[in-house]
Parts: C-alpha cells; sequence; structure tokens
C-alpha cells in the first residue's frame, strides 16, 4: 500500500509539474490568441468552442493568458528560490561547519527573518520598492534565505560528525573542501525536496502579490491579477474567477505531490508513517 | 525551568529589539518626506519645517529611534500621518476584526483537522484514509485568497446566505459580525486544517507504534480508549507547536484574504498605511506584529514543554 | 502656480478607489418612516476641514451638510444664497457688498456674524494659510464690517467667477473659536452636526435641531468608505447602503437597472480624462506625435471597454455639459492608419516605447490597459507603471519626471492650467496665453462664451495632452430614495433635501 502510495505522489506530481513547466515553454512560441490581444466586441463571452475558457473584460482569450500567466509563475518562484538557495545554502553550510559565533549569528539572524510575517513584509517590501516582478522575485526571495539557511545547517551538521568526514578533516582538507566534497552531495536530496516546498510557497506567494496588484504588471499576464479583475465582474462572469485559480492550484499541487513523493523516497521512517 | 525561562525571555527581547532596529533603517531610507505628503503640494517651505518640527522629523536619527522606542513601550505610538489620530486607536480599531478572525480560523481549523488526522490515522490504509488524505492534498494546494473568491461565488452570490465582503462593526450587534467572519475564517481555515490534519495524523500513527500505547493495549484497553487516551494526548507536542505557528500567520498573513473580504483588519492597515506613506502607522504594525509572532512562539514553546508527556511523567 | 493642484489628484480619488476599508452598515430596519441613510464613498477623508485639504471626499461628506459659505453651488451648478441672503456688486465689479442671515449659530453655540466672514476670508488669505485653494481668495484685496450683518468685500480686480468661487468647499465659514480643531472635531452652520468617525470604516452625521433653514428630513447620515468595486456592489445589494453616488463598479451596473429595488442615475461630472504629455520631452515636444497618438485611440471602444460604456467623448479640455462647449471630437476621429503616418513623418520608428504612469482609480488602470493595446497597433511600445497617489503627486505633478499619465482633471472649467508658466505637462504656447488673457479681461458673458470656444479650438489643435473622455457620474441609489444630487458640479453630498418616499 504505502509503496503505491509513494510512487503515485511521485509520478503525479512529476506529470503535473511537467505539464506545467510544458505550458509556460508552449506558450512563449504558440498560444491560440495573442495573450494581450484586445477584442472589444467580445468582451466577457462565456466559454466556447472558440475560447475555451471564454474572454475577459477586455475581450482577451483567457486560455491564452493562462497558459503565458505559467510563465511569469514560474519564472517568478524560480528565481525566488534560487536567490533564497543561492544565499541561504552557503550561508547555512558556513554556519555548520564553523560553529561558534558564526553559527549563533547566522541562526539568530534566521530567527529574527523569521519573526516577520512573510507575506505581509513581502507585501511592504513589493509596495515601498515599487510593483513589478523583479522586486517580487527579491521579497519571495529573502524570506526562503532563512529556510534554507536552518535546513543546510541541520543537515550538515548531521553529515560533518560522520566517519569519512573526520577522516577527510584528519587528512588535512580545509572546511571549503570537505563541505564541497562531502557535505553538500549528502545533503543534496533533502535540499531538492526543500526547494520543491518553497517552490510551490513562492507560487502561492507571488499569486497572491499579483491578486493586490504588486506582482507582475499588465499587460503581461499573470494568474493573481487575473484573480483580482474576475472579482470586480463576479456577478456577470462568475467563471472568471475559477480558472486561474484552478491553474494556481494544480501548479501547487504538482510541485507539493513531487516533494512528498521525494521525502518518502528519502525517509523510510517517514515511509512507514504514512 | 526558570533559567530556561529566562534565557528564552532574553533571547525574545533580544530579537524584538533588533526586529524594531530592523523596521525603523528600512523606512528611513524610503523616499517620501511625511511632512510633505500630510501638507499636500501647495505647502509653503516654512510651513513644512514648521511641521517637520512638531512631528519631530528633524531630529537626529538615533534620537528619533530612541523617541519611538520609549513611546511605544510606554503605550505612546504616535499619531497617524493621514488621520491625525493616535495610532493605538487606529490599531485598536484593527485588533476587533484581525483578532477575531484568526481565532474563529484556527477554532475552525483545529476543530476539523483534529478529528480528521486522527480518525485517518486509525484507519490508516483503507479507503477513508485515502480519501481524506486526497482532500487534505489538494487542501494544501489551494491558496486561500482563491478559496475565498470561491466561497463567495458559492455562499454569497449562487445561495445569498453569507455576506460578499465587509465588516458591519461589532456596533452593530455579534451576529452580524460573526456572519461577515464566517466565509473569510473558512477560507483561511480550510488550507491550515489540510495541514493539520496531515500532522496530526502522522503523530498519531507514530505514537500508535511507540510502546507505551502497545503496553496500554496489552492491560486490556480497547482499540479506541487506547487511541484516544495514550496516543492523541502524546502526539500533541506537534499539533500545538503548528497551531501556535498557523495562529501567527494567521494574525498577519491575511493581508490578501482581507482584501478579497474587503475587511478593516491589520493587514489592510498596514496596506493602506503604504500606500499614503503613513509610515509611523507602518513602523509601529510591522513591529507590534513581528512582536506578537516573536511572543506567540515563546508561548508554544512553553505550552509544548509543559504538555511533553516526557516532563509530565517525570513530574508524576 | 500651484492652482488646484492637489485637488485634481485628490479629485481623480472619486472614480475608483485606492485606499479605505470597507464594511457595511447594518440596514437600519424597514419601516415605512426611515429617516436615517448610509450613503457609500469610495475614499475615506484625511479629515474634515474642506478649508486645510484638497482631497474631494472631506467635501463628499461635509459640503452643504456642515459647513456653509456665503454662496453656494447647487445641484445644477447655478451660484445660490447661503449665509448670505442676498448681495449687491458694484459696477466696476471691485465690491461685493453681502447682506448676511442673522441669528446663525455654530454647532458650538458660537454666532455668526460678519466678523466670521472676516476671520474666515482673512485666515484663507493668510501667508501661513493651508488652504488648498489659496488663489480663489487671491483677488481679495479687503473685508470690512459696516454693521454685524453685512459685509463688503473688496477685490484688486473684477473677478468673473468670484460668488462661484466663493461658493467652493474651501469658503466655507468657520468659526474662530473652533477653526483650529474642525480637522478631527467640524464645527459649521450647517443642518447638520458630527456626530461620530470610526476611522477606516465611516462617519456619522445627525440633524442640527437648531438649524437656521428649513430643517432636514433625514434624522441621522452615516458616509461608509467602500474602495472596493466588488465590495461596494454586494453591499448596495445587501441593503446596508442606501446610496453610492459615485459607484466604481460600472461593470455591475446593468444587475442594478434590472432590479426594481433600485435606481441607477447617470449624471456628467468634470472629470476631463485625458493622457496627459510631457511636451517638453521628446518625442511629445511635436505636435504630429501628439495628434498621431490621438489618431491611434478609439474613444467609444474605450469607454466601453475600460468604464462600461459609461463616459463622454471629449475633443479638448472641456466638458459638454459647462457653458461655452464647443464639440471637438471630430479633429482626430479614430485613425490608425494616419497615425502611423504621423509618426512616420516625426521620425518615430516603430517600436518606439513610451512609459505611462498610472494611478490608482480604474479609469487610468483599466484605460491604460486599452491604450497601451490601441498604441500597440500603431508601432507604439507602452509600459504601464501603475503608482499611488503620494507617489502621483511627487513624481508627476511636482518634478514632472515622467512621460505620459493619465489622470482625471475634476476641477470644473480650469482652462486656465494651459496658460500657467509652470504645470505638469509643461505646456507653452503664447498664442493661447494672450487669449486667455482677453477672457480673464472680458466682462460680456456672451463674448466669454464666445473666448472659452476658442480656447478649446486652440487647445484641440495643439492637442497637448491626448483628450479623452468626460468621467459620467455613475450613481446608484435605494428607488424609495429622493432627493440626491444627479450631476456633480462640485463635489459635494448635498442630504439636506433628502427623504424616503413611503
Amino acid at each position: 500500500m504505502s509503496s503505491i502510495w509513494r510512487s503515485r505522489n511521485l509520478i503525479a506530481g512529476a506529470a503535473l509539474s511537467l505539464a506545467m513547466l510544458a505550458v509556460a515553454l508552449l506558450s512563449l512560441i504558440w498560444t491560440p490568441y495573442p495573450p494581450t490581444g484586445m477584442d472589444f466586441l467580445h468582451r466577457l463571452a462565456p466559454p466556447s468552442a472558440v475560447h475555451p475558457f471564454g474572454t475577459d473584460s477586455f475581450g482577451r482569450d483567457v486560455l491564452s493568458m493562462i497558459m503565458t500567466g505559467a510563465q511569469s509563475s514560474l519564472t517568478v518562484a524560480l528565481i525566488a528560490v534560487a536567490v533564497g538557495a543561492g544565499i541561504g545554502v552557503p550561508l547555512g553550510a558556513l554556519a555548520a561547519s564553523r560553529g561558534g559565533l558564526l553559527d549563533d549569528v547566522v541562526m539568530r539572524g534566521c530567527d529574527l527573518a523569521f519573526a516577520f510575517p512573510a507575506l505581509l513584509t513581502a507585501v511592504m517590501i513589493t509596495a515601498l520598492a515599487g510593483p513589478g516582478a523583479v522586486n517580487a522575485m527579491l521579497a519571495i526571495g529573502i524570506f526562503n534565505i532563512p529556510v534554507f539557511a536552518r535546513v543546510t545547517r541541520g543537515a550538515a551538521r548531521g553529515v560533518l560528525v560522520r566517519e569519512f568526514v573526520l577522516a577527510a578533516r584528519t587528512a588535512g582538507r580545509s572546511d571549503t573542501a570537505i563541505v564541497l566534497i562531502h557535505v553538500l552531495p549528502n545533503i543534496a536530496a533533502v535540499l531538492m525536496v526543500q526547494a520543491t516546498i518553497q517552490f510551490a510557497l513562492a507560487i502561492v506567494a507571488d499569486a497572491g502579490l499579483s491578486y493586490v496588484g504588486l506582482g507582475v504588471q499588465p499587460p503581461q499576464p499573470s494568474w493573481g491579477r487575473m484573480l483580482n479583475e474576475a472579482q470586480t465582474f463576479i456577478w456577470r462572469a462568475p467563471l472568471l474567477a475559477v480558472f486561474p485559480g484552478l491553474a494556481i492550484t494544480l501548479a501547487v499541487l504538482g510541485l507539493n505531490l513531487l516533494g512528498d513523493g521525494m521525502q518518502d523516497l528519502l525517509d523510510p521512517r517517514l515511509r512507514r508513517a504514512r | 525551568m526558570s533559567s530556561f525561562l529566562l534565557r528564552r525571555l532574553l533571547i525574545l527581547l533580544a530579537t524584538l529589539l533588533a526586529a524594531s532596529l530592523v523596521v525603523f533603517a528600512v523606512l528611513q531610507i524610503l523616499p517620501g518626506d511625511p511632512a510633505a505628503i500630510m501638507l499636500g503640494t501647495g505647502a509653503r517651505a516654512d510651513t513644512l519645517a514648521a511641521l517637520r518640527h512638531r512631528l519631530g522629523l528633524d531630529a537626529p536619527l538615533a534620537l528619533r529611534y530612541l523617541h519611538w522606542m520609549v513611546g511605544m513601550l510606554t503605550g505612546d505610538f504616535g499619531v497617524s500621518y493621514t488621520y491625525s489620530v493616535p495610532v493605538r486607536v487606529l490599531v485598536a480599531e484593527r485588533v476587533m476584526v484581525s483578532l477575531p478572525l484568526a481565532l474563529l480560523a484556527i477554532v475552525l481549523s483545529t476543530a476539523i483537522a483534529i478529528p480528521v488526522g486522527v480518525l485517518a490515522a486509525a484507519r490508516r490504509g483503507r479507503a477513508a484514509d485515502a480519501a481524506t488524505m486526497g482532500i487534505a492534498q489538494i487542501g494544501v494546494a489551494i491558496p486561500n485568497f482563491w478559496l475565498g473568491l470561491l466561497l463567495i461565488l458559492l455562499f454569497a452570490i449562487r445561495l445569498p446566505w453569507l455576506p460578499a465582503s465587509g465588516f458591519p462593526g461589532w456596533g452593530a450587534g455579534a451576529w452580524p459580525a460573526l456572519r461577515a467572519l464566517v466565509l473569510p475564517a473558512l477560507a483561511l481555515a480550510l488550507p491550515q486544517a489540510a495541514i493539520l490534519a496531515r500532522v496530526t495524523r502522522a503523530a498519531v500513527i507514530e505514537t500508535l507504534g511507540e510502546d507505551f500505547v502497545r503496553t496500554a493495549r496489552a492491560k486490556g484497553l480497547t482499540r479506541n480508549a487506547a487511541l484516544w487516551r495514550h496516543a492523541v494526548p502524546n502526539a500533541l507536542v506537534p499539533v500545538v507547536t503548528l497551531i501556535g505557528l498557523q495562529f501567527s500567520f494567521l494574525l498577519a498573513g491575511t493581508v490578501i484574504v482581507e482584501n478579497v473580504f474587503t475587511l478593516p483588519g491589520l493587514g489592510r492597515l498596514v496596506f493602506q498605511a503604504i500606500a499614503q506613506r503613513d509610515l509611523i502607522v507602518v513602523q509601529d504594525l510591522v513591529v507590534l506584529l513581528a512582536g506578537s509572532v516573536i511572543l506567540v512562539n515563546f508561548l508554544v514553546d512553553l505550552a509544548a514543554a509543559w504538555i511533553d508527556p516526557r516532563q509530565r511523567r517525570s513530574g508524576a | 502656480m500651484n492652482r488646484r493642484i492637489a485637488a485634481l489628484a485628490a479629485g481623480a480619488l472619486l472614480a475608483a478607489g485606492t485606499a479605505l476599508a470597507a464594511g457595511t452598515a447594518l440596514a437600519a430596519g424597514t419601516d415605512a418612516a426611515k429617516d436615517s441613510l448610509t450613503l457609500g464613498m469610495v475614499l475615506e477623508p484625511p479629515h474634515l476641514d474642506p478649508t486645510a485639504g484638497a482631497a474631494s471626499a472631506i467635501r463628499e461628506v461635509t459640503y452643504a451638510n456642515i459647513y456653509e459659505g456665503l454662496t453656494r453651488i447647487d445641484h445644477d451648478g447655478q451660484v445660490r444664497p447661503g449665509l448670505a441672503e442676498s448681495w449687491s456688486i458694484s459696477t466696476d465689479g471691485l465690491t461685493y457688498t453681502f447682506k448676511l442671515v442673522g441669528g446663525v449659530k455654530f454647532h458650538d453655540g458660537s454666532p455668526f456674524n460678519c466678523d466670521v466672514v472676516k476671520f474666515s476670508y482673512g485666515r484663507a488669505t493668510a501667508p501661513d494659510s493651508v488652504n488648498a485653494q489659496k488663489q480663489l481668495f487671491e483677488p481679495i484685496a479687503d473685508v470690512s464690517c459696516p454693521d454685524q450683518y453685512t459685509a463688503v468685500v473688496k477685490l484688486k480686480r473684477p473677478t468673473a467667477l468670484f460668488l462661484f468661487d466663493m461658493g467652493w468647499g474651501d469658503a466655507v465659514m468657520v468659526s474662530p473659536k473652533s477653526a483650529a480643531t474642525n480637522k478631527t472635531d467640524p464645527v459649521g452652520t450647517g443642518p447638520f452636526r458630527f456626530k461620530q468617525w470610526v476611522h477606516g470604516d465611516r462617519v456619522v452625521l445627525e440633524r442640527n435641531p437648531d438649524y437656521w433653514g428649513a430643517a432636514p428630513k433625514l434624522k441621522t447620515v452615516t458616509f461608509k468608505f467602500v474602495a472596493d468595486p466588488s465590495a461596494a456592489t454586494a453591499a448596495v445589494l445587501a441593503g446596508d447602503i442606501d446610496a453610492f453616488p459615485l459607484f466604481p463598479a460600472p461593470e455591475a451596473i446593468d444587475q442594478f437597472k434590472a432590479d426594481p429595488r433600485f435606481k441607477v442615475v447617470i449624471g456628467t461630472t468634470e472629470g476631463k480624462t485625458i493622457v496627459a504629455l510631457n511636451n517638453t520631452r521628446k518625442p511629445f515636444d511635436d505636435v504630429r506625435v501628439r495628434r498621431a497618438l490621438t489618431y491611434a485611440i478609439d474613444r467609444s471602444a474605450l469607454i466601453d471597454a475600460a468604464m462600461s460604456g459609461y463616459g463622454k467623448p471629449i475633443g479638448s479640455h472641456y466638458v459638454p455639459t459647462d457653458p461655452g462647449y464647443v464639440d471637438l471630437t471630430g479633429t482626430y476621429p479614430y485613425d490608425p492608419e494616419k497615425a502611423k503616418q504621423l509618426l512616420k513623418d516625426a521620425g518615430v520608428a516603430p517600436g518606439t516605447e513610451i512609459t505611462i504612469m498610472l494611478p490608482p482609480p480604474s479609469y487610468a488602470r483599466r484605460g491604460g490597459e486599452v491604450i497601451a493595446a490601441m498604441w500597440e497597433k500603431v508601432g507604439i511600445k507602452t509600459k504601464l507603471v501603475p503608482i499611488e497617489w503620494a507617489q502621483w503627486l511627487d513624481q508627476v505633478f511636482m518634478r514632472t519626471d515622467y512621460q505620459a499619465t493619465i489622470i482625471s482633471h475634476t476641477e470644473a472649467r480650469d482652462l486656465d492650467i494651459y496658460a500657467r508658466d509652470k504645470y505638469y505637462f509643461n505646456y507653452h504656447s503664447d498664442a493661447y496665453r494672450a487669449l486667455y488673457e482677453k477672457f480673464v479681461q472680458t466682462v460680456d458673458a456672451k463674448a466669454q462664451l464666445e473666448l472659452v470656444g476658442e480656447l478649446q479650438k486652440k487647445l484641440a489643435e495643439d492637442e497637448p495632452n491626448v483628450f479623452l473622455f468626460a468621467l459620467a457620474k455613475v450613481g446608484v441609489a435605494n428607488a424609495k430614495l429622493r432627493g440626491l444630487w444627479e450631476n456633480d458640479p462640485v463635489p459635494a453630498n448635498d442630504v439636506t433635501g433628502v427623504s424616503w418616499a413611503e
């Protein structure tokens, strides 16, 4: 039973995530209509053979907008996670291998960052620094740093006490070399799982920021902003509020399943619990 | 225990201090002079200077920080640039929305998640388990603000049972006010409940496998009694920790949902204050929220230490 | 130079929302003798002193309800007597003698007399005055009081619109005793007095039992602040709000039209919605480019898509409902080919990028998206930058650091802004200034109107900005409500004549 669950999670997650990626890539070269093309004669059209998801209040094709929205959503989330991992992982590894004061400083810094309500602070950063994709990536990315720092530190400390590391140390390897050669490869899987989870969170955060108008700016479509506009027309065209949310949910679901699947593979103890 | 408490308290204070410094520093480097915004564009240089002096904006940075901190500690949060009323008053009005909302959401989430999680654990591997956990998996993936929209669509537009948005204020009576909070609380609670149910299930399954539960069963307790009397209480530590985390998330993390339902809560106040460059309000609120997150985490740690069965058993 | 500046921005806030929180009042029962009213507004006022702030929202709560001036502007835009029951003007147009209503008391009991007039106008003209419309008072040379109820105002020069100007919310009478605290505790002479303010939510007024004029029918009036379009729709549908005179969700109007419980009132405003161009920046210094950008816009499609069809196209900086209006919408009809040709002639390469700053109202945010699509078709790329009002005022208005912006000028008959030395769109035309100077000097009403026409034509010819449409006043109200203003000659929600039908 549990093994079926495990592979199901992994397979479903991978399939959904790949599908989302494929849609984003496809939208680079083809969408049914230009995603920003307005058709003032066919506004708020219900789903039909011509427009499978209908059109919005400017007469734009909703399917095309959702496809293009996948692009920006994935890009923002990917870069946000990359920022977090790019800074957090070295910090965490450093804290684990050096220990002492540096370790304390890094960990207290993480505590401090966790004290700030993440989404609210991201809203504050983007609102003050100016709305837009780049600031959204940074605002989300900043809150990924302490996450990666903690996970890396925790996992790295587990590896650092193992025999082969001690052996390497006795052989006179430098801290940096030990981290690069012995620690990172051993914790890569844990980091991958974390990155998948953070990726999903970043997609939700990005959609939230876009919903309040602080993410990717028009005319570039984004799922969050589509939902915001849909709310204005919710009395006339309720379905407009359904499709973009479905896209967000599927993207997040895919990544969560993928993360769960990978975690099950990694952690036999947890697998037992599931 | 008391030295543990003292150490935790010291760390708490240091974190608060650092948080206030970070917020203050960030807001100082921002462009935009609050005095100029208060007076509008017709302001003359001398009026501006006078106002800046009255607001204390012409004092050196360190002094201003000190002044602000001393004010915060004595309950004087300053005066809103936009409304010319004490920030304390504004915050008090908004807390009366955000706090009940967060409480309602956490109660709903816990009330749904714990029974579901425990039952799934008890029926582990069976159809009921698979179904609830499948739903939970989807629930975790649904962004709360979209769920809010769907709830509006269903329960305010299709079936006009509940208000789609807005808040009548507690002055309008408890029932209308609660009615206005039901949909936003549900939107916040359901995804949280999905997470909590999964954690509860995992924790209960873990304790079910432990020796003392087996011993209890061996002593002749029924399966159900063993589950509720031994396994569940011992699984509470991770659950309570998570509830605490969720509560601090809900207190401040509702900004988007407050926008969906146009609720005059704390998140929206921060949002508005930013738009109007009412920086004193932003500064106060972020520190207050960070402070309450730190405080809640502290309390959760205490609670976890208190319910930890090992501690209780050693005391008994 | 700063004439009506902030008012323009703050006034533009009318059409849609930046800020404030919502909430819906509990409907006050449905008994026949209903004497309370809950009125929806998009924006919350920052404070309640119209003599010390430009925000339209201040006037929308206080005008004619709490405060009164010597004259008042009525729902039809005409000047009517206010606290001055009559007046006479000397033949040289320099001396105005106002006969004041006797026995009027402020809400705090202090008396209204000529000293109050002297104080109020003196306060507005003082060097440290924070009146947002200081220029209205600038012509005043002196106020004297021959007796308690006669005020003589001497002007520096004839001022055609003086009586109209003194009817503005900025020119209301304030008591020397309470002037300093009016922001949070407004005290006027009007039929309603201030009761309560729940910040972020509502302001409540109650009937003034000692009012000098006809007593209003309503006992309490609640102004409820709902910025969000969908929240506003929900609140009106639920009956939590009785009337929403400047309704922020034109897209929901059809629904109210179909429902007999409501009436929809489509009126006019002074809101001249334009794409303001920074005339000193390339390529907008070339009139061909400005014309081309206008040719590229299909105004009726724009109004349909961005404003759900509510709004009237304009071809100059003047709205159809104002005296002396000339229809110039045919000057640059929608013609993308011509636009392309003109851009080519002016040497603007296809793919040139223009950045448009978009303040929060939906006419700007939604309008910007439509205009971007229309300009795209003639080879202009656009970058849309949404900004908050504070930033708009600072960056666009004060520092003129922008290329283009979409904005609605809500002041009445403000052709003077194109004659100023420095104004944010940087239009300079000696010919226009000479024409405007001539207009100011003209006293004959008919000649004045002709000149107003000339001024409009000159603007259409130079097209310093792309003139788009006049904002409509889209209002929704309970069908049983009587006596609300249909149009919006000045920002106001005068509820003195409002009542409920049986």
